[in-house]
């Protein structure tokens, strides 16, 4: 039973990592810019719900309003500093959105505060559902499941069936040839990169009733953000989905059963303190071996 | 040309020969270097608005000395804090410091603190390996030694007749410190401990570990943020009605509280200071800290305000002269100043022997969430690692 439920938890927290690292594979795989600011646009979104939740009260509206606000911002960064920066190198993409997310937490910290914001769960969301007897698991954390799995499909129609996506897909890998085309690439990449935003909004709205929401809050996720995407293979969505997935289980499970396992080897408290250093490094120790395979991730884009 | 740099030269050489006997008016440098941005930035706020507040109600002096204060970010980045250190020492001549949210960063910053010979007051982190045989004179800590937070919770777990307690902590120097403490005090059986990552958001991992263990309680150490993300999905998990919860202070604050909320209601709380402690130090500075900032005073705040009041009254003792340290330490041996939290004075290796509370989340009279104080748990305590402390 502990057995499914952490499963269930691995999922969950992967679901959540995959719509962080969607947004950053995308903006890295068709757009070739490394954006240190994924992890504001994150915060950005879980702000903007906590306030719309807190002044107007809707659950439907804190959700809009999260990824609305995140998207915008989106688009905004990329009308600004992005767009000057796709002919540069990656350590100027890094250093400019480098200060992105430090002009943004300094003015998230000017506006409202160093304090962390109250997000309240949605009532019909709080409490658990036994699943099984014995299994009794949060209602909240099955529809993150639920909303990200759908999600991942829509994206999934996105990028395999429609014209956006198509045009998604050859500017991944033919940029010249779809500019020659005709197409507007710079419109194009507006638009990746407000998709991408919206995604990490997203992820933020979910993650506030959860985690705290407070300033940095997107700093401690990009990290294991970026983990995933490299192990999908950077610029491939369906590679993050799995990456993310991977990297989830891991973690999950490591931190759960490791302690165990050590046990039976060895004395309690250098079982414990073994268990602990290795859970927190099983997702990079995912990344090494996934990196010693398959030098390009598991899924990498044809670049 | 060089008749003119010579020339240029000559008159800063003057300038600065002039400005050396006027040095006894200018302001004392004190440097603050705190945490203010990422998670967990209102620590650093709080105990940076707690030190200011002490300094303006006394008219921008501290013992009568005037003082001037830099405050800088250290972003609980160790490296940050590092350089930050390099820079007011060699920049600013700056001879005493204070500010340290975070043990990781302590560590890494006091030492080059004392090695250029300036006085370090820690308002927060006290980390073990500067109390026991690592201590140094020029060294104090006005808050408390990381341990003695969770002896104290340890004690009250023994008095609320826990048989078995699960333990989870935060891995890094302060969340060792704290299980150590705990379980130094804690009588019982532990049934379980787990470590988490200083950025771990998610603890649905930990909770099924607990669940499955079946402790009669659970003692956490998660400062911050990571408290609030504890604490709610430890409600949300179904755990908060089956298993109690014993915390110290840094887990569950009066800014954890009013964010939790509901989810923090019965949650068993050991601290040093409370807002309704009733002694006159206290009272005036809740009243002057309520009608500055408008939120609610943390002990972080309180913390910073008596650091400030502990750092004045060691000035008064060497009437604002820094140049013999050991006047100024002895000074400061005396803990001559009325703190917020009643009885309070150094022990042998310069850290507090102070009382320890038992503290409980409840709803007041109107509906509102508060932590109202229920008993004393530990009367004059020090830190076991006073004993090693030779200097």
């Amino acid at each position: 039973m502990i057995v499914l439920e952490q499963l269930l938890n691995g999922v969950q927290f992967g679901i959540t990592l995959f719509l962080m690292s969607a947004g950053l594979t995308l903006i890295f795989g068709i757009m070739g810019v490394i954006n240190l600011a994924h992890g504001s646009l994150y915060m950005i979104g879980a702000y903007a719900a906590a306030l719309v939740a807190a002044h107007i009260g809707s659950v439907g509206l804190a959700l809009l309003g999260g990824i609305a606000a995140a998207a915008v911002s989106g688009i905004v960064i990329e009308f600004i500093v992005v767009r000057r920066l796709y002919e540069r190198d990656h350590l100027d993409q890094v250093l400019a959105t480098f200060a992105l997310i430090l002009i943004i937490n300094q003015g998230a910290s000017m506006l409202f505060g160093r304090q962390p914001l109250f997000v309240s769960m949605p009532a019909a969301l709080s409490g658990s559902v036994t699943l099984l007897p014995g299994l009794a698991y949060p209602v909240y954390r099955l529809a993150v499941i639920v909303l990200g799995l759908s999600v991942a499909a829509g994206l999934f129609l996105l990028i395999h069936y429609t014209r956006v996506g198509m045009l998604v897909r050859a500017g991944a890998t033919h940029r010249q040839m779809v500019r020659a085309l005709g197409v507007n690439v710079g419109r194009l990449y507006t638009v990746v990169f407000g998709l991408g935003a919206l995604l990490a909004g997203l992820a933020g709205v979910i993650a506030g009733p959860i985690t705290a929401v407070q300033v940095g809050m997107g700093e401690q996720i990009l990290i294991l953000a970026f983990v995933v995407v490299v192990i999908g293979g950077l610029g491939s969505v369906r590679g993050a989905f799995f990456g993310a997935l991977a990297a989830g289980l891991v973690d999950t499970m490591s931190r759960a059963f490791l302690q165990m396992l050590f046990r039976h080897l060895m004395g309690g408290s250098n079982a414990d303190a073994l268990a602990s250093g290795m859970s927190s490094i099983s997702i990079y120790l995912l990344m090494a071996f996934v990196l010693l395979v398959r030098p390009h991730g598991l899924l990498a884009g044809k670049t | 040309m060089n008749v003119l740099k010579i020339a240029a030269g000559a008159c800063l050489a003057a300038q600065i020969g002039l400005a050396v006997p006027a040095l006894a008016q200018t302001p004392v440098k004190i440097g603050v270097i705190t945490s203010l941005s990422g998670p967990g930035g209102y620590l650093g706020q709080d105990i940076r608005d707690g030190f200011e507040l002490a300094i303006d109600m006394n008219g921008g002096k501290l013992g009568g000395v005037p003082v001037q204060v830099m405050v800088e970010d250290d972003a609980a980045k160790p490296g940050q804090g590092k350089q930050i250190v390099d820079r007011l020492l060699k920049n600013e001549k700056v001879r005493i410091f204070t500010g340290i949210v975070f043990s990781n960063v302590a560590g890494a910053t006091v030492p080059d603190v004392l090695d250029a010979g300036a006085i370090y007051v820690s308002p927060n982190a006290g980390p073990s390996t500067f109390a026991g045989k690592g201590c140094h004179p020029n060294y104090f800590v006005v808050s408390w030694q990381n341990d003695s937070l969770h002896e104290s919770a340890g004690q009250l777990a023994n008095e609320l007749g826990y048989k078995s307690v699960y333990l989870v902590a935060a891995n890094y120097q302060a969340g060792k410190d704290a299980l150590e403490g705990f379980k130094r005090f804690y009588k019982g059986k532990i049934a379980g401990e787990s470590f988490t990552r200083l950025d771990q958001t998610d603890f649905a991992a930990e909770f099924a570990q607990i669940r499955a263990a079946g402790p009669e309680a659970v003692f956490q150490f998660e400062p911050g943020g990571l408290g609030i993300a504890f604490l709610r999905q430890y409600e949300q998990a179904g755990l908060k009605d089956k298993i109690p919860m014993v915390v110290a202070a840094p887990s569950l604050d009066a800014v954890t509280l009013s964010v939790v909320g509901e989810a923090a209601l019965g949650v068993n709380v050991t601290s040093h200071w409370n807002s309704g402690f009733d002694n006159p130090a206290n009272k005036a500075f809740v009243a002057a800290w309520d009608k500055t900032y408008h939120r609610p005073a943390t002990y972080y705040a309180s913390q910073g305000y008596d650091t400030a009041l502990a750092i004045g009254a060691a000035l008064k003792g060497v009437a604002g002269k820094l140049d013999d340290v050991e006047a100024f330490r002895q000074a400061m041996l005396k803990a001559d100043f009325q703190s917020t939290r009643g009885a309070f004075k150094f022990g042998p290796n310069q850290h507090p022997v102070q009382d320890w509370w038992a503290l409980k989340a409840e709803k007041t009279a109107d509906g509102k969430l508060a932590l109202n104080t229920k008993a004393k748990i530990l009367s004059g305590h020090g830190d076991a690692y006073a004993k090693d402390c030779k200097f």
